[in-house]
């Protein structure tokens, strides 16, 4: 084969003799060896994009201003999006085969359906901040509970401040029981494999989806109706628990078994006990992980209406005694204001959506600050100290052995 | 003459050590510890389902099969039954699956094939973050922006395809501009469905991400060295590859659809008849009902919505078992547990 001794190609290996490797040597029209490139923009993509957008938008518009009786702005989106596909197909098909249209189709759609969902995200966001903008002007608003606002009452009268505090406390409650027990659990899944824990992992895993109205109801049954509790922040705090309790196993299941298996033996050869074991290694190595875990769900705990609804009760004033008395968080909150029509209620009742909106936002980026690194992966800080630490031992053992070989020679 | 090699007979005074596992106090309280928090959440769990069960035992007993057929909801008069509130939970689930599928798919094929790779770690987090969104604020936006968007499709659609038995709107009349969409076509199935298939969208995607980006690079390579576009390596690898983590993401997204309360409750105003309309008036879901219905319930009108809230529980759960195990079982769910 010719090619392979091509001494202008350096992508050719050529074996000059046995056992010799010859380092390719890079020609001087490298534009005429360049690996195929199967993502980049050409400029006739751009010109073929940009062309059916133009061209779908003046037809789409003739159409609805001038040709057929058609209007709204729904549907101007739709037709034009319709028209725009054609038209690109169509740009595209003159100078392409049949697989590469279908390719680019695909991919514009692809493009637009993730536009789409993160279109829909960033109104969601924006809607509620920009009707609850006007309550959360007022200072009054996170500093004063209801108690003398009536839904009339302006908004420089009366907030949420109950509802936060409500929130805090049933969250810390709930995030009390939930992350001890949640996270023995999963260590116990990890560390005590059998056919036990494999369905105690099932189980856990089917309650992910459990119903949270249904969560509410199991609390209503044992505490309220069985045991004669009153509707209270405990109760709250306890429904919460049990919607969170399998989501975090699940999720710390997840994290503990990325833990490497041959760090436990490392510690396991060295002596250490399994008890130890988990406690100095598999927990260090996966602690950024656990507190995403957690993080994440607590923000689930914290924005769920439907188990406060049935156990919380609602007041409109401060409580801070989860034991007596009904309590109310932030989405309960919420939802009990827009039940009135009255316009500055609904105002408070997006002002205390976008407050709790922040709040999960807060704890997101939290978690995404701590988390988002692997089991064992470590910031610089974190690397740097441990270089520190190491070389600090080695400077130590080298003493130690100067000083050993020392003494016995003399 | 072949030989046959005996095997020798073992030595008496050769003898395996016997390994002795000696396991220290501590490690057995630790393995204590944890077994009861296994055994813990396991009955906390199994508690769930038998309180409620305790709980509906009454209006079970009293109701018996005409439970399951019964359309209305009037505990009080012993006339009540989950058959209306069943169906209508399933056709608003069906709806926000039907949304949120196309949206998952195109979201998770755009993040692990087409996103640029630096901005890969952002969009994961923006999606988990939407699943992170309290459901109060997805029925506030429902319900304020949405709906007065959406009846102008539900207005087009019935009009142009009211032939069709489900988007037939009963007492709608497209010649008449007085009927607007204020009284037949809001708080309707199909709009509590849009919003709902948007908050089940996250969790499908984050699923079925997962699973396209566990596609084997070699085989991915294999189809582009073959000459295919990007979209051919899809449809021949990615895609055959994800099927199982497709459908179970899916699955997934629908039992969260089921149990789906404020969302809901926010924005359909509930009927207790069989409605297959999905674009008129009236709706309603089991989640909803409760949540509706509770505070004014008597004792036999709380146990009735504790039989109603057994029935969604199990159905969900059944719903979530055939979900883990599409995803166990398909050959990427057995790549990822290895």
């Amino acid at each position: 084969m010719p090619e392979l001794n091509n001494p202008e190609d350096p992508f050719t290996r050529r074996v000059t003799g046995p056992g010799t490797t010859v380092v390719a040597t890079v020609s001087a029209d490298a534009s005429a060896t360049r690996p195929r490139s199967i993502s980049g923009l050409r400029r006739s993509d751009l010109l073929a994009l940009g062309g059916s957008v133009a061209a779908s938008l003046s037809l789409v518009t003739l159409l609805f201003t001038q040709l057929a009786p058609l209007s709204g702005p729904v549907g101007f989106v739709v037709l034009s999006y319709v028209t725009f596909l054609g038209i690109y197909a169509l740009l595209i098909s003159f100078d392409e085969s049949g697989p590469v249209v279908r390719d680019r189709i695909v991919a514009a759609v692809v493009h637009s359906l993730a536009f789409l969902l993160l279109a829909a995200l960033l109104v969601i966001v924006a809607f509620t901040a920009y009707r609850g903008i006007k309550a959360l002007v007022h200072i009054n608003f996170f500093t004063q509970d209801l108690t003398n606002a009536g839904p009339l009452d302006p908004l420089s009268v009366g907030g949420i401040s109950h509802a936060i505090v409500g929130t805090l406390i049933e969250i810390t409650i709930a995030l009390a029981i939930v992350i001890p027990l949640g996270i023995t659990c999963a260590v116990f899944l990890n560390e005590i494999p059998g056919t036990f824990a494999r369905f105690v992992r099932t189980i856990a895993e089917a309650m992910t989806a459990l119903p949270s109205i249904v969560a509410g109801l199991f609390i209503y049954a044992t505490l309220i109706l069985i045991l004669g509790l009153p509707k209270s922040g405990l109760a709250a705090a306890l429904a919460i628990s049990v919607m969170m309790l399998p989501i975090i196993i699940r999720a710390a299941d997840v994290v503990l078994r990325l833990v490497p298996g041959s760090l436990k033996e490392a510690s396991l050869a060295l002596g250490t006990g399994q008890w130890r074991t988990v406690w100095h290694v598999t927990l260090p190595t996966a602690r950024s992980g656990l507190m995403t875990a957690v993080i994440l769900g607590a923000a689930r705990g914290i924005g769920e209406t439907s188990p406060v609804l049935i156990t919380a009760g609602y007041t409109a004033s401060m409580n801070t005694n989860p034991f007596s008395g009904p309590m109310v968080s932030l989405p309960l909150a919420a939802f009990n204001l827009v039940g009135n029509p009255q316009v500055t209620s609904i105002q408070r009742a997006f002002g205390a959506a976008m407050t709790l909106l922040l709040v999960v936002l807060v704890l997101f980026v939290i978690a995404r600050i701590i988390g988002g690194r692997g089991a064992g992966n470590l910031t610089k800080r974190q690397a740097a100290q441990r270089a520190k630490e190491s070389e600090r031992d080695a400077t130590r053992f080298s003493q130690r052995d100067a000083n050993t070989t020392g003494s016995t020679r003399t | 003459m072949s030989t046959t090699a005996v095997k020798p007979q073992p030595d008496a005074d050769v003898k395996p050590r016997e390994v002795q596992e000696r396991v220290g106090l501590p490690d057995r309280i630790f393995r204590g510890i944890a077994r009861a928090s296994g055994i813990t959440v396991l009955t906390i769990m199994s508690l769930v389902g038998l309180f409620l069960a305790f709980r509906a035992s009454e209006a079970l007993r009293a109701q018996g099969f005409k439970f399951l057929t019964d359309q209305a909801w009037e505990p009080d008069s012993r006339n009540f039954g989950i058959s209306a509130i069943l169906i209508g939970t399933f056709l608003i689930a069906l709806v926000a699956i039907t949304v949120a599928v196309p949206l998952a798919i195109g979201t998770a094929l755009y993040i692990s094939e087409y996103a640029p790779r630096r901005s890969k770690q952002l969009l994961i987090s923006l999606v988990d973050l939407m699943a992170a969104v309290p459901s109060i604020v997805y029925g506030l936006w429902g319900l304020f922006l949405l709906q007065g968007r959406v009846t102008g499709i539900s207005r087009w659609l019935t009009t142009h395809f009211g032939w069709v038995p489900f988007l037939h709107v009963d007492g709608f009349d497209s010649s008449d501009p007085l009927a607007g969409p204020a009284g037949t076509l809001t708080s309707s199935t199909f709009i509590a469905g849009i919003v709902v298939g948007l908050m089940v969208t996250p969790i499908a995607t984050s699923v079925m991400r997962e699973v396209f980006s566990q596609a084997p690079a070699g085989e991915r390579e294999g189809a582009l060295a073959l000459g295919a576009t990007k979209w051919g390596m899809i449809r021949s690898v990615v895609l055959p590859f994800g099927k199982g983590g497709i459908i179970g993401g899916t699955m997934l997204g629908l039992g969260r659809a089921l149990g789906e309360t404020i969302t809901v409750y926010l924005i359909i105003s509930p009927i207790f008849s069989v409605q297959p309309h999905i674009l008129e008036t009236g709706a309603s879901s089991i989640a909803a009902t409760i949540a509706g219905k509770y505070g004014a319930a008597s004792a036999f009108g709380t146990s009735a919505l504790f039989a109603a809230g057994l029935a969604l529980f199990l159905v969900t759960l059944v719903v979530n078992f055939i979900a883990a195990s599409i995803v166990a079982n398909s050959r990427s769910g057995a790549v990822s547990d290895a």
